[in-house]
């Protein structure tokens, strides 16, 4: 339906929304590079994430790029923000609704914070997979 | 130039200091009921009643008494359709209309459904426009009623309202419309459109919230419709309850200023809406939807590819518009007119709706085209689908992950 153009949405979504942390590509063929591309264009979201990660396993560089609304583009600004410098094990743990606190999203909006999770954990199983190891099981998807 | 700017004018438009001060005193010292017959404030509100009366016809060409005052559009549409349903239900069930039309027809009709009606509800082309043939082929004896909308709400188109009232004439069906868009924008005569009844709110030209019209034809034919409101018998037995004096008052105001100033009106808004089109449709991957020829002179809608929708709306943060995104919404359908049209669910994601109106003026016009620019380029840059776009990748051929 037709919405209007001033929604609920809380301060740190704008903040995010507004400054968006880490937009950009990475080298999707290197090896120490993981991608994710979650959601669909007719659903109205997607966002690709990436991670760096080095002989440490630490994630030392995140970018992403999302095609959303504004509560899916300040979830992965979020997601990136906290990616960097955790362990891969230590990003596996991200909730989504930690993102949902975080950044006070609404009901209608917890979908984006899925999506964002998602986007972690498909990253962090390309890199998995490149470099030999087997994928971890992706969550079922809660929309 | 003050912000924000509203550019919303198909969802309301603000009311017309003149309007204001034509029903302010209907408020205090003209506080009468119109039904008083035996005083001086009775008389004093009915007075006010009938000239609104006789605004109200006089811009769609009717006489007083078939204006039936209602509480908007929306009830005005109920009253139509359930009304004729209900009086003509020895004749036939048969009702159609088209998937384009407002909630307020479509969510009726599937109301009478539930009641024994059958509706027909016409796709529409890609401009918008229903096939008048497909209108024919729909129609039969069981036929009561053919409900199209008049001016399309999200995309503007105008239908071929003369043309859609023959061919329910020549098959003894009713025609009916909801001209809430049109009615004041562009010249609209029940007699030479062929119209028999027509749903239309006083809020969407200038006048109040909570007033609108059902006009019911009373000569050639004479329509009845069963009331939906029972009560004191008020507007000819068929729409019951205190008249709203203040709001009719505004409501016939507001149909005044229509009449006198349209022309102008529509050419100055066709002017700046065409800049405003012209201007945006000229970025990479972006479309005009809807017929660009019939269609009313204040509406743009505009798809701009690979970014979305709300996301976009918040990038335009000076500029009130509307989206036919559904981000919010719990199905994650987008617009249901625009995927009538045959648009991909991703460009009905993407689309903008610019309305235009009355206090619109040039300025604000160039500065919502820099800012859409400027909101559009900012999105496409976090867009991952605009740069694989750009990298030549076939967004269609990747498998994706539907939720």
């Amino acid at each position: 339906m037709w919405r209007k153009n001033k929604m609920a949405y809380s301060e740190k979504v704008m903040e995010h929304y507004t400054n968006p942390r880490n937009v950009g590509t990475l080298n999707k063929d290197s090896k120490s590079v993981g991608t994710g591309l979650v959601g669909a264009p007719e659903c109205g979201d997607v966002m690709r994430l990436q991670i760096e990660v080095d002989e440490n396993n630490v994630i030392t560089d995140a970018k992403f790029k999302t095609f959303g609304c504004g509560s899916a583009i300040a979830s992965s600004s979020l997601a990136t923000e906290w990616l960097k410098g955790k362990t891969v094990d230590e990003a596996l743990t991200i909730d989504n609704m930690d993102i949902v606190e975080e950044l006070a999203l609404p009901p209608v909006k917890i979908h984006c914070s899925v999506l964002a999770e998602d986007a972690i954990k498909s990253a962090i199983n390309d890199y998995r997979v490149k470099n030999g190891m087997e994928p971890i099981a992706m969550p079922k998807s809660h929309h | 130039m003050e912000l924000p700017i509203y550019l919303d004018n198909n969802a309301t438009t603000p009311l017309d200091p003149r309007v204001l001060e034509a029903m302010l005193p209907y408020f205090t010292s003209k506080f009468g009921n119109a039904a008083s017959r035996n005083h001086a404030f009775g008389w004093v509100a009915e007075e006010g009643v009938d000239y609104a009366r006789e605004q109200a016809a006089k811009l769609i060409g009717c006489t007083e008494k078939e204006i039936i005052f209602t509480s908007g559009a929306t009830e005005a549409d109920n009253l139509g359709i359930k009304g004729v349903f209900e009086m003509y239900s020895d004749k036939g069930n048969h009702i159609i209309t088209a998937t384009t039309e407002h909630k307020a027809v479509l969510d009726t009709c599937k109301h009478l459904e539930k009641l024994g009606a059958k509706v027909t509800y016409l796709k529409v082309k890609e401009d918008g426009l229903i096939d008048l043939q497909e209108l024919e082929a729909a129609m039969t004896e069981q036929t009561i009623l053919v409900t199209i909308m008049y001016g399309n709400n999200e995309i503007g188109v105008v239908q071929p309202v003369k043309e859609i009232s023959a061919i329910a004439h020549k098959f003894g069906a009713l025609f009916m419309t909801d001209a809430t868009q049109a009615v004041g924008k562009i010249p609209v005569d029940v007699n030479a459109d062929g119209i028999d009844l027509m749903a239309f709110s006083a809020h969407k030209m200038y006048g109040p919230k909570g007033v609108g019209v059902l006009y019911v034809r009373r000569k050639n034919p004479r329509v009845k419709v069963t009331a939906q409101i029972d009560g004191g018998g008020h507007e000819r037995g068929m729409r019951s309850g205190t008249l709203n004096v203040p709001g009719i008052v505004g409501l016939g105001k507001a149909c005044e200023l229509c009449r006198l100033e349209m022309d102008e009106e529509a050419k100055r808004l066709s002017k700046l809406r065409d800049k405003l089109e012209a201007s945006l449709s000229q970025m990479e991957e972006s479309y005009v939807n809807g017929n660009v020829e019939h269609r009313l002179p204040h509406v743009a809608n505009i798809s701009f590819k690979y970014v979305e929708g709300e996301g976009l709306m918040m990038a335009m943060k000076d500029l009130a518009v509307s989206s036919g995104s559904a981000c919010t919404s719990a199905s994650l359908e987008p617009s249901y007119v625009l995927k009538s049209l045959g648009l991909s669910d991703d460009l009905a994601h993407s689309s903008i709706r610019f309305g235009l109106g009355r206090f619109t003026t040039e300025e604000e016009i160039d500065y919502a085209i820099e800012n859409t620019k400027k909101a559009v380029n900012h999105l496409r840059d976090l867009s991952p689908l605009w740069e694989m776009f750009k990298e030549g990748i076939d967004l269609s051929k990747i498998e994706w992950a539907e939720h």
